[in-house]
């Protein structure tokens, strides 16, 4: 009898000791779905886990790794180093603040609310219950309706806090039609040179290859003829001859993957990686992934593109490099939920059309990008005498996604008042119908902030 | 008999040659292990404190501020600005977190009895007690012990006196500010400095 058991028990152990250590496959071993921030990598387990012996602070350092640049770029209000006073131990005793995973548990799918937070709604009031009391405007609030879209977030009030509702109150809705600004590529990395090479056999043979190539592909010399690329002399050599380890000479590759692209375009592919589009394949995962594809997702797509696998030139013609088509084309495409599909009949539709038709003047219209993926602009010291103004797309398209209060500045207030912007985005009605009416919904944070300035 | 007698002899002696060295070691021993007094470390802490944190308000925020050359803007919201710089209050709260990140043998706050973020009230019994003694007792500090979680600590509390009328007119104009009537060389609040014994 005893034989038996001893048996079993060896087979279970051995079953689960090959799967944890062994087997590529550990999904034995998830407790439960992941949010939908993570539910894409949760196959790389130790990006998270990286250590089987660790604690809390194995995961802290885990979610910093991918996330801290993101807190720091928002102004979080809540960082680590607020909490960490032992002033603060009875607080802390309530929520432990300092740990990520105290408000955002993961594999709790039952208990999961927006923003993957797995805590009770009314968490701010723990802390803040003064509030209530100092501010009338607050007596009569509900404990749960802070962080109710328009008023307070826990990380991001970059849009929200008082000074800024105050210097941004009474605007008329539509300021402007703003115009988008135009990226520049000061920050790209120069191109590889071309075909020259050290070699002249190899600088020979490359060349034989490439007009062997455009002989045979006259439709995709042309579109290349038309592009940027051309302009800039990086011809089909510079991403299709890749070098074959330390040797000198390269070898043509039909299809080049994302690491083509990133030898010149490093800020962009950075931003791909760290979005829902392309973090299967972001350099931080504990293994390699397959890419991305709607088949995998939680949103809707449409049928035709179930089998979609995402890199770059799934939404940009690598060729012809028409960033009209990559900026709505391209998504409309895949994506077919509700808000994207009223996109269309909508009036920043028609700006576009109206660029894109020659009818207005570029960077007038209102693509899915201008929105999802916007132009962020900074400056880059150069020497003491120079700096230079930086205008980068923003390939993370999470990036400004959620809390939507993230867009109010970046994106909305280039045309929209405040006001107007924050009762948008709190209006689940005018999300979905693709902005196309006014919003029925009005956060007061704005006439509140102004009666205190009486 | 004798060899009992022998024995107790032997063993009194052991026992209280035992005793003489622990004697000896309990004397030896904090002088070796005593390091500084808490009392000491926790206002050399505050001499650094209080002289930055003055510099700082005269040599930065008034002289280039604008009541002064006006090349920096300090102010609440400073990252919104190119120019901007911290508040005095919040460059000191900056360096207490950014000793924070690198040491937990000592930490340190500012808060007051008229908080404008009601967040820098007093929080522990010991902090209302103290923040409370030097406003009552101008020049003087305050000194206890408190056990926060399951750590006791020892905690002096110093005054912050107003140093430059920066200090004074950003409270007094300030919408959240309790008080209104601060005047220069008047105690705003208090330093809070907490060392783990």
């Amino acid at each position: 009898m005893w034989l038996t058991w001893a048996l079993i028990t060896i087979v279970i152990a051995g079953y689960f000791g090959y799967t944890l250590f062994l087997s590529d496959d550990k999904s034995e071993f998830i407790v439960g779905p992941a949010s939908h921030g993570h539910y894409q990598i949760e196959m790389a387990c130790e990006t998270c886990h990286t250590d089987a012996f660790g604690g809390p602070e194995i995961l802290q350092d885990a979610c910093e790794n991918c996330h801290a640049d993101e807190l720091k770029a928002s102004r979080d209000d809540h960082p680590k180093k607020k909490f960490t006073n032992p002033r603060n131990a009875e607080l802390l005793s309530l929520v432990d603040a300092r740990q990520c995973i105290a408000c955002h548990t993961e594999h709790q799918e039952e208990q999961t609310r927006a923003m993957g937070v797995t805590l009770a709604e009314d968490f701010c009031y723990h802390c803040h219950q003064e509030v209530g009391e100092n501010r009338p405007s607050h007596k009569d609030l509900a404990y749960d309706s802070c962080q109710s879209a328009g008023c307070h977030n826990f990380h991001d009030n970059r849009a929200l806090y008082e000074n800024f509702l105050v210097e941004n109150a009474n605007k008329p809705w539509l300021n402007q039609i703003s115009k988008l600004k135009a990226a520049n590529f000061s920050h790209y990395k120069a191109p590889k040179p071309e075909i020259s090479s050290k070699s002249e056999t190899t600088a020979r043979e490359a060349v034989a290859i490439v007009n062997d190539k455009i002989a045979s592909h006259s439709d995709i010399h042309q579109q290349w003829a038309a592009s940027v690329h051309a302009n800039i002399q990086l011809d089909c050599a510079g991403c299709h001859l890749i070098e074959a380890g330390k040797s000198e000479s390269r070898s043509w590759v039909e299809k080049p993957g994302i690491e083509s692209c990133e030898s010149c375009h490093a800020q962009e592919v950075a931003g791909f990686t760290s979005g829902k589009h392309g973090m299967r394949l972001s350099k931080k995962l504990s293994k390699a992934l397959t890419p991305m594809s709607p088949t995998l997702a939680r949103l809707d797509f449409h049928e035709q593109a179930q089998h979609q696998q995402l890199s770059c030139n799934s939404c940009h013609n690598v060729h012809d490099l028409n960033v009209q088509v990559a900026a709505a084309e391209s998504c409309l495409n895949c994506h077919a939920d509700e808000h994207s599909r009223a996109y269309q009949a909508s009036a920043h539709a028609d700006l576009w059309q109206a660029e894109i038709s020659g009818e207005a003047e570029a960077g007038t219209g209102v693509s899915c990008a201008t929105c999802h993926m916007p132009r962020v602009e900074s400056n880059r010291y150069v020497d003491k005498a120079r700096t230079i103004k930086e205008v980068k797309v923003q390939h993370n398209q999470n990036a400004t996604l959620r809390p939507n209060e993230k867009m109010i500045r970046p994106i909305c207030m280039q045309c929209h008042s405040l006001e107007f912007s924050i009762d948008a985005l709190a209006d689940e009605t005018l999300i979905k119908n693709n902005f196309s009416t006014q919003p029925a919904v009005h956060i007061e944070s704005i006439d509140w902030a102004m009666k205190r300035e009486q | 008999m004798l060899k009992k007698v022998a024995i107790a002899c032997v063993v009194t002696a052991t026992l209280v040659g035992a005793v003489a060295c622990s004697q000896q070691t309990e004397v030896s021993a904090p002088a070796a292990s005593k390091g500084i007094e808490p009392k000491l470390f926790t206002d050399s802490l505050f001499a650094v404190m209080n002289a930055d944190r003055a510099n700082y308000t005269k040599l930065v925020v008034a002289r280039l501020g604008p009541k002064g050359s006006g090349v920096v803007k300090p102010d609440e919201h400073w990252e919104e600005f190119d120019n901007g710089t911290l508040l005095p209050a919040q460059m000191f709260r900056a360096g207490s977190e950014a000793v924070a990140e690198v040491t937990d043998e000592f930490t340190y706050s500012l808060q007051s009895l008229w908080p404008i973020g009601k967040q820098n009230g007093p929080k522990t019994p010991l902090e209302k007690e103290g923040l409370q003694y030097v406003v009552d007792n101008p020049g003087e500090n305050f000194y206890g012990e408190e056990t926060l979680g399951d750590v006791t600590y020892y905690t002096g509390v110093y005054a912050d006196v107003a140093v430059s009328e920066a200090c004074t007119s950003c409270h007094n104009d300030h919408k959240d500010s309790p008080k209104t009537d601060f005047k220069i060389g008047e105690v705003m609040g208090g330093v809070v400095i907490r060392v783990p014994i």
